[in-house]
């Protein structure tokens, strides 16, 4: 019996509603990361593109050591981590009250989301110049960009995410006569946290390319500004450098969201 | 008998972009106090409507519904209400999904632990208090239901098919317990099913329903003994009255084959 366990288990890796151990995950995706490393580093050692295009392993890695050292590093992320910080903060604070009202009231709904939904159709970067504009090339801009980049998909999220609450969930609270706004604080919004939640991590993913976007345009310091300084001189291992950190660090927020959603909605799944 | 719940010329139509539904036309039954009267009927006949309406979920368009001789306008403490789908609250655990109705009924903190502790044990859930309801069956997430629905004391229980998701050997778990709470604790109960068998077990009446626009076609009352056990589903006597409901809806799903072979 057992056997036959194994050998389903087996099967089913890459069976649709598969299923597979945290072990076995992290080593599939740990062995990606891995070949294409190896890859990449056998392209740069046997020349087969030009280094300019692309720098070997090496060198990237030598170029972040020397901007660690400089500390250098460190102010490019520390001022792009204030300005994503604030910016998603904001955008956040605000677009949850919002996505919670038109998602629970009709009238707010007919009231705010076609505008929300017209201007989320406007393409982000076109609101670069504006906001320059609006605010010179200072942080404001960049805290504007992301807010107008993340805001009005939040709005959206959210508004679906407390709209999915189950009908029956309303009419317990109303068979038990709980007043409206009772029913919104303790139904509503626990039963649509975890997909807030997660509403919040995917957004906080736009709110990164947002970031980035407003700093190759316009700016005086980020890492977005970094590389575009770094074009300039054909510093490509730089670009390079900065690229990976920028995927290390939206890769490690993902999953760290990820995982404290795991712990507090862990009613969710005990099983 | 007195009577508890008096429906009489009830009628309910909705109305959307895609037409209207007359749903209820001329709906009259009364539910006696203390009595246990299961609604049959073919699906999409109505029957979930009108326990939207006893309930207070739902108005309705002409016609009285009265509980205890006040019109029903509103939801209220009054009517329990079981759903099919469990409606349990996932963030609370089993104890807390009780407490919660409790409270809402305004009981104290400590009143409330209490009753609910009380009423996990009346459904056999006594050592699920802290289980969420993702470690549940669904057999053991309905009696919490029926425990939290219970629990804060209505004249009536309202239930619209709460055993419909269950596998059968469940369901029949399910039915042997709420005929045990009932002829203990005796309460007034509307059970909407569409299993016959389930109808006849549980019921004093049941009350088998038209097709659409839904009127009550006929009563057959249940003259079974209680206690009730599952070896009389075998009887005689069982087994006519079920074939006295089920007659009463298959002339009804006949009429609408012939109604709609007649409109191909
Ligand atoms: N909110 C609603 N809006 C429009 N039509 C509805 C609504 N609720 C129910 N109906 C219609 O009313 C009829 C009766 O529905 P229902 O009471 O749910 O039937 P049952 O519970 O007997 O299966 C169905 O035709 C259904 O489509
Ligand atoms: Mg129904």
């Amino acid at each position: 019996m057992p056997q036959q366990n194994k050998r389903s288990g087996t099967n089913r890796r890459f069976a649709l509603g598969g299923k597979i151990s945290t072990a076995e995950y992290l080593g599939i995706s740990a062995s990606v990361f891995a070949v294409l490393t190896i890859l990449w580093y056998l392209t740069t050692y046997f020349g087969l593109v030009r280094p300019l295009f692309l720098p070997s392993p090496a060198k990237v890695i030598s170029r972040l050591a020397e901007l660690w050292a400089s500390g250098q590093l460190f102010i490019d992320l520390g001022i792009s981590i204030y300005r994503i910080t604030f910016g998603f903060l904001v955008s956040t604070v605000i677009a949850l009250p919002i996505g919670i009202l038109i998602g629970s009231y009709r009238g707010w709904e007919a009231a705010i989301e076609p505008f929300v939904d017209f201007i989320r159709y406007m393409p982000v970067v076109a609101f670069v110049p504006l906001t320059i504009l609006w605010s010179g090339t200072g942080d404001a801009q960049k805290l504007l960009i992301i807010f107008i980049g993340t805001f009005f998909q939040q709005v959206l999220l959210v508004m679906d995410n407390v709209k999915s609450v189950p009908k029956d969930f309303l009419n317990l609270g109303r068979t038990l006569q709980m007043p409206e706004l009772r029913i919104l604080q303790r139904i509503v919004l626990p039963s649509a946290l975890p997909a807030i939640w997660d509403s919040m991590r995917i957004s906080l993913g736009w709110a990164w390319t947002w970031l980035v976007v407003a700093e190759l345009v316009a700016a005086t310091s980020g890492l977005g500004y970094r590389i575009t300084t770094a074009q300039r001189f054909f510093q490509t291992d730089l670009i390079f450098g900065y690229l990976l950190i920028l995927g290390v660090l939206g890769l490690t927020t993902d999953q760290a969201m990820k995982y404290a959603g795991r712990k507090l909605f862990r009613y969710l799944n005990v099983r | 008998m007195s009577d508890k719940l008096v429906i009489s010329g009830l009628s309910k139509t909705f109305s959307s972009e895609r037409g209207t539904t007359v749903a209820l036309n001329d709906f009259n039954l009364s539910v006696g106090d203390n009595e246990f009267v299961a609604l049959v009927g073919t699906s999409g006949c109505g029957k979930s409507t009108l326990l939207s309406i006893a309930a207070g979920l739902e108005s309705h368009d002409d016609g009285r519904i009265t509980i205890d001789g006040e019109d029903i306008v509103s939801p209220g403490l009054d009517r329990g209400v079981v759903f099919q789908s469990y409606t349990l609250l996932p963030w609370l655990n089993t104890l807390q999904n009780v407490e919660f109705a409790l409270l809402g009924a305004g009981k104290s903190k400590s009143e409330a632990r209490d009753i609910a502790q009380s009423h996990l044990e009346l459904v056999g859930l006594q050592g699920f208090e802290k289980a969420f309801p993702s470690e549940l069956s669904g057999g053991m997430k309905q009696r919490v239901a029926i425990a939290r629905a219970l629990s804060y004391r209505p004249k009536m229980l309202l239930m619209d098919e709460p055993f419909g998701a269950l596998d059968a050997l469940t369901r029949h778990h399910m039915q042997e317990l709420l005929t045990g709470i009932w002829e203990k604790h005796r309460l007034t109960v509307l059970f909407i099913t569409h299993d016959v068998e389930e109808a006849v077990y549980l019921s004093d009446r049941v009350a088998v329903m038209t097709n659409r626009p839904g009127r009550i076609k006929t009563i057959v009352p249940i003259t079974l003994s209680r206690p009730r056990h599952y070896d009389m589903v075998s009887t005689q006597e069982f087994q006519h009255l079920q074939r006295k409901v089920l007659d009463a809806i298959r002339s009804e799903s006949l009429a609408a084959a012939s109604l709609a072979s007649a409109l191909a």
